[in-house]
């Protein structure tokens, strides 16, 4: 019953001698929570940088299925026209918020593309022409809506990079859902949040995977190190090893699989890692 | 610790100070070579030294003064933060005022300078836009300024024009050359953006040296029109379709200097309310945010090409409109007037003011400018106390002079942000 939304297929990313993805196929369903899982290094972030466009593969195809119908070949397209085209939103690794702007401001900038269809409206605005205040006036709308649902309503007006580590993380996907995506791309969302925000942030990727207050749902891509809130929230696993698909299934799946098992405890393997940290993750 | 020791030891301190001046001035300041009638004779100067000594251990025992008084706990940067915080709400609407009423009461030579102050304020807040808002370091600003003065002096000689046409033409060649400075430097970023700026205000500079047949090469073009009011000259004659005539008074200099002095005030009110403007819709907001993080900018689909140079073209436009009125201004320009030095002053007003900062760079520029024609008496002195200033600025506001930055938009109260959380842009 499910349609797939991106579909990744035969993925190779070279850096010189060094094969970062080798021949990586999966498929992420539409309106569902495909996580990405793996050990440090097996090229996570850098399937997840091929994807939005910071990075141009050295082979293979990565196709998105267009609501309206139709497939975009996300591999030929620049970072911002995915974003802005293809609708497919992603958060940092490590945090990149507008630090010295305010939280309301890093929200508005996100909507930068409906308030600014294009540099001559951009200029008509300075005189007052063009319909801006209506578009401000949505934009605004839209920015109280998720400051609500990431509790930060009270912080609006504070710069963002005051805010503490985990509403700075909340604020990140706040702005990315700020850019109305159907693909949300989240890398490492948990990382350095406590038991009891991280339990929040399972909620959270919940509601916005099934949408709630007149938001549309919204599938959700997730690199994550945190196996609680990987086997809680996903509905389908990708598991990676040294830049190969090792496994691929339910949650249920993947946790008996000898395969990640092996490849997590570093079974008679010259890769002796046993459990993941949290940094540097491929 | 002064306080601790108390007088006593403080005293001991600024006579140390002062020991230490006798023996640096002793020999720099006190023995001076004169022409003797066969040979050179050394003159020894032992008020002199007095006098730097005497300076020294003053200055030292009011610094420890002023140590031991201060109240503890708030930092003194903190301090003069917020009397400038209370001062700011103020010193627009004054310092606006001042602008408006300044012919009526000053002369020629206060005018001129005013008309020399305002060219630089405006071009302090045309490039504020690059470097203060979209954090891309330009240090070829007076390219687009030598355009738009070249454009007016050109379009005014071959084909006639008067200056109100040249005006919005002059912007618009410069921001052309604006993009085509910013196409090039795209990928670049911080020192190398810097340096590739640099060399891009040398070229236009050199371009305009060696086009003889064009640009008349280093004799410059002279005879550039006057400005007019609404077809009124300004000259002396006095006769029928003159401003005296028209309002049937005497002709006199001061009319048209006035009448300068307007144009600029008005050019320069039209940088900043076009910049204020822009910092409170989309697209200043991009810039800004191009400041802060440029990858997450690309990450939320915003086009990083065309915001960089609409950056670089808005900026160029008003360099050249300033750079119109400069030619309309001196009637005569060369590329003597378009060096290294003007794109250097332009930046140290920016930064002096405090990058993004709409009332820093008016301040800056008045200090600047309006400092170093104060001061020229001094003659070369007049370089020292401006480096000295400079670096004392540097150490007690390392922001500029107005640092905090005010957001675009608010849904409660809109708070200052302090400068410590703002990037300072990479390029």
């Amino acid at each position: 019953m499910a349609s797939p939304l991106l579909d990744v297929h035969e993925l190779c990313m070279r850096f010189g001698g060094l094969t970062a993805i080798d021949a990586l196929s999966f498929v992420a369903d539409a309106g569902k929570i495909t996580a990405v899982i793996g050990p440090n290094g097996a090229g996570k972030t850098t399937v997840f940088n091929c994807i939005t466009g910071f990075y141009r593969p050295s082979s293979g195809g990565i196709g998105l299925a267009v609501p309206g119908g139709g497939r975009l070949a996300l591999e030929r397209m620049p970072g911002h026209r995915i974003a802005r085209q293809a609708r497919v939103a992603r958060t940092f690794q490590n945090v990149r918020l507008f630090a010295g702007m305010t939280v309301l401001e890093n929200l508005l900038v996100a909507q930068h593309n409906v308030l600014m269809p294009n540099v001559v409206d951009g200029l008509l605005a300075v005189f007052g022409l063009g319909g801006h205040a209506r578009a401000e006036r949505a934009a605004l709308d839209r920015a109280r809506f998720w400051l609500d649902a990431v509790a930060l309503t009270a912080r609006a007006d504070d710069p963002a990079g005051t805010l503490p580590y985990g509403a700075q993380r909340r604020l990140e996907i706040a702005r990315a859902m700020c850019t109305r995506p159907i693909l949300l791309c989240l890398d490492e969302p948990a990382a350095g949040l406590n038991p009891r925000e991280s339990e929040e942030l399972s909620d959270f990727l919940r509601r916005i995977r099934d949408g709630a207050g007149g938001e549309p749902g919204c599938s959700i891509l997730l690199i994550e190190h945190d196996m609680g809130v990987v086997m809680r929230i996903s509905d389908h696993i990708v598991v990676l090893d040294h830049g190969k698909k090792i496994s691929d299934g339910p949650p249920d799946a993947v946790r008996a699989d000898p395969l990640v098992i092996a490849a997590y405890l570093g079974e008679g393997d010259e890769d002796e890692t046993p459990a993941p940290s949290r940094e540097a993750a491929g | 610790m002064a306080s601790r020791k108390g007088a006593g030891g403080a005293l001991v301190d600024a006579g140390l100070s002062a020991l230490v001046a006798i023996g640096v001035f002793g020999v720099i300041v006190g023995l001076k070579t004169d022409s003797g009638p066969t040979s050179l004779v050394l003159v020894p100067r032992p008020w002199t030294v007095a006098i730097a000594a005497g300076l020294v251990f003053l200055g030292r025992l009011a610094l420890l003064g002023w140590r031991a008084w201060r109240p503890a706990g708030t930092p003194a940067p903190r301090r003069l933060i917020r009397l400038g915080g209370s001062a700011g709400r103020f010193a627009t609407p004054v310092l606006l005022l001042f602008a408006l009423t300044l012919p009526a009461y000053a002369g020629r030579y206060w005018l001129d300078l005013g008309v020399l102050v305002l060219t630089y304020v405006m071009l302090g807040w045309g490039l504020n836009i690059v470097v203060g808002l979209a954090g891309l370091l330009d240090l070829g600003y007076v390219a687009f300024y030598a355009v738009g003065a070249y454009s007016y002096a050109l379009l005014a000689q071959n084909f006639g024009l008067g200056f109100w046409t040249c005006l919005p033409l002059a912007g618009l060649l410069a921001a052309c050359w604006g993009i085509m400075l910013g196409f090039p430097v795209l990928r670049l970023r911080g020192d190398y953006l810097a340096i590739v700026t640099l060399a891009f205000g040398e070229i236009i500079r050199i371009v305009i040296l060696n086009w003889v047949s064009l640009t008349n090469g280093p004799n410059g073009i002279s005879g550039i029109p006057r400005p007019t009011l609404f077809g009124l000259t300004f000259s002396m004659g006095g006769g029928p379709g003159t401003f005296a005539g028209f309002f049937g008074i005497e002709p006199d200099i001061s009319q048209r200097v006035m009448f300068l002095y307007y144009v600029i005030l008005g050019l320069a009110l039209l940088t900043n309310w076009v910049s204020l403007r822009l910092r409170r819709l989309p697209l200043g907001r991009a810039w800004e945010a191009l400041r802060e993080d440029e990858v997450a900018c690309r990450a939320l689909g915003i086009n990083v090409t065309t915001t960089k140079l609409t950056a670089f073209a808005i900026g160029a436009c008003f360099g050249g409109l300033a750079g119109a009125f400069f030619a309309t201004r001196q009637a005569f320009i060369s590329p003597e007037s378009f060096t290294f030095m003007e794109s250097a002053t332009v930046l140290a007003i920016v930064v002096l003011g405090g990058l993004g900062s709409q009332l820093g760079v008016a301040l800056a520029a008045v200090v600047m400018i309006g400092g170093s024609e104060m001061f020229r008496d001094l003659a070369e002195y007049r370089m020292l106390i401006f480096g000295g200033a400079l670096v004392l600025m540097m150490i007690l506001r390392p922001r500029g002079l107005i640092s905090v930055r005010l957001p675009s938009v608010a849904l409660g109260q809109a708070r200052k942000i302090a400068a410590g959380v703002l990037a300072q842009g990479r390029g």
